[in-house]
């Protein structure tokens, strides 16, 4: 997939200067940096819900997307939640459940879950709906340390030979290295992607103190073997 | 209940007056005896049948009016002036008006209520759509529903709190505005009933009628409207 903005402003002020990027097929790249940078801007321009002027963003499929809030349907269940999104069946949206470990909640409402719950719902949903191009917009920011800690688990096994392209928004740079292939840093104003970094041995249990120093590094404009 | 009519029959004896303030039982009598006849029952038909047709009429128009100006903002420019004038127009005028350019019919009796009834329904649902959440929308986007199932799971069951609103001041104002209507011009219903009482100063009977038909939009009020008031706000009951 293909990704070619040509820039972006939201009123009179430019967010996004030109940004070109590729996402291969099962690839997760982290699209990094400051909050309110324009990282939620360029998912928004990628899932469609923002006109794309004199962009070029090549076929992204069905898109799955888990949003900053859950944006579940309150007065539904969480199953009901799941199929009318996706139009999928209950029990593809039970199995969707499961996977997230919550398929004990099928008919429950949203309002009677904690938010670490309805986040991992909205996941379910996202997966539910099949998709070819899954976009995780801060999917786990607000949440306490072993909320959070939690979904990333989940997130890292979900993600583990999935078939479909995933893009992971995050101001976070312990997520982006212990989820993605590929970070990206996005900075600048308006932004740009200003470096690139290809994580070690992706999703794997390992140490990522050292990757984030060196990520860390490039986002504040050097490398860290210029140091002695 | 019990509180209102010791009140009034102490009112009563006290005027002394039976023409002016009939006692409660006197006017639980003639109730009685108006509806054995079935001259009760025949009134009451006509007048909750207008009822329910103004209340659909305004209730449909002025929602979907409503929706409209609560999502195009340039649409809303040119009808709010619109809504002003009206919702300032005496109900008295649009009748009067109503029933001298349409005649003295049925369809200029349902008219002037529902154009009585649509600006307050309109600005209601105006409110109604501005709330509507933008979030929802870029998920239905986003996942792409269809239109008729977005309107049906995620549009509706947000406008349904205001619509039970719009619903609940419409059908309370609305069958007030029906029996001046009929007072005026209509030759049946509860509102003639008591435009010819009036006449023969006859006021058991006007009490009667009133009494009656305020029982029936009581009943109309915790047997159609709350229950169904409850039933589109159940999820709300896990809110915080």
């Amino acid at each position: 997939m293909q990704i070619d903005i040509s820039g972006k402003s939201i009123g009179q002020k430019p967010v996004l200067g030109r940004i070109k990027l590729t996402l291969a097929e099962g690839e997760v790249l982290a699209l990094t940096g400051p909050s309110g940078i324009g990282k939620t801007t360029l998912a928004r321009l990628i899932a469609g819900l923002e006109p794309a002027k004199d962009s070029n963003i090549s076929e992204t499929g069905r898109i799955g997307m888990v949003f900053q809030e859950p944006t579940l349907l309150p007065w539904r269940s969480v199953i009901d939640n799941i199929c009318i999104a996706t139009g999928c069946d209950a029990a593809a949206a039970r199995k969707a459940l499961d996977n997230v470990e919550l398929g004990d909640r099928c008919d429950a409402f949203p309002l009677q879950l904690s938010l670490g719950q309805q986040r991992r719902i909205a996941l379910a949903r996202a997966l539910a709906a099949r998709p070819d191009t899954l976009i995780l917009d801060e999917a786990f920011a607000s949440l306490d340390e072993a909320t959070a800690a939690r979904m990333r688990d989940l997130t890292r096994r979900i993600l583990e030979g999935a078939g479909f392209r995933t893009l992971l928004i995050t101001h976070n740079l312990d997520d982006a290295a212990e989820l993605a292939d590929r970070v990206l840093l996005l900075g600048g104003s308006p932004a740009q992607i200003l470096a690139e970094h290809q994580v070690n041995a992706p999703r794997k249990a390992l140490d990522r103190s050292v990757e984030i120093k060196a990520i860390r590094a490039k986002q504040l404009g050097f490398e860290p073997n210029d140091k002695p | 209940m019990l509180g209102f009519g010791i009140l009034w029959g102490l009112a009563s004896v006290w005027l002394a007056d039976p023409d002016l303030l009939p006692s409660p039982s006197v006017v639980a009598q003639v109730f009685w005896s108006e509806l054995r006849s079935g001259e009760m029952t025949v009134h009451m038909l006509a007048t909750l049948a207008r009822v329910v047709a103004a209340f659909v009429l305004a209730m449909s128009v002025g929602a979907v009016l409503g929706v409209i100006i609560g999502r195009k903002p340039n649409v809303d420019a040119w009808v709010s002036p619109w809504l002003i004038i009206f919702l300032n127009l005496p109900a008295l005028v649009v009748i009067v008006l109503c029933y001298l350019w349409i005649g003295l019919s049925e369809v200029a009796a349902i008219t002037a209520v529902a154009i009585n009834k649509i600006p307050m329904i309109a600005v209601m649902m105006r409110e109604g759509a501005r709330a509507l959440d933008p979030a929802l929308d870029d998920m239905t986007q986003a996942f792409r529903i269809p239109p008729a199932a977005r309107w049906r799971h995620v549009i509706v069951p947000q406008l349904a709190p205001h619509l039970a609103s719009a619903g609940r001041a419409g059908f309370a104002l609305i069958w007030k505005i029906v029996l001046v209507v009929e007072f005026l011009g209509r030759s049946n219903g509860v509102g003639f009933q008591i435009h010819t009482y009036f006449q023969l100063f006859d006021v058991a009977r006007i009490l009667a009628y009133a009494f009656g038909f305020i029982m029936i939009m009581l009943m109309v009020e915790y047997m159609v409207v709350q229950p169904w008031e409850r039933s589109v706000s159940r999820w709300r009951r896990y809110a915080n």
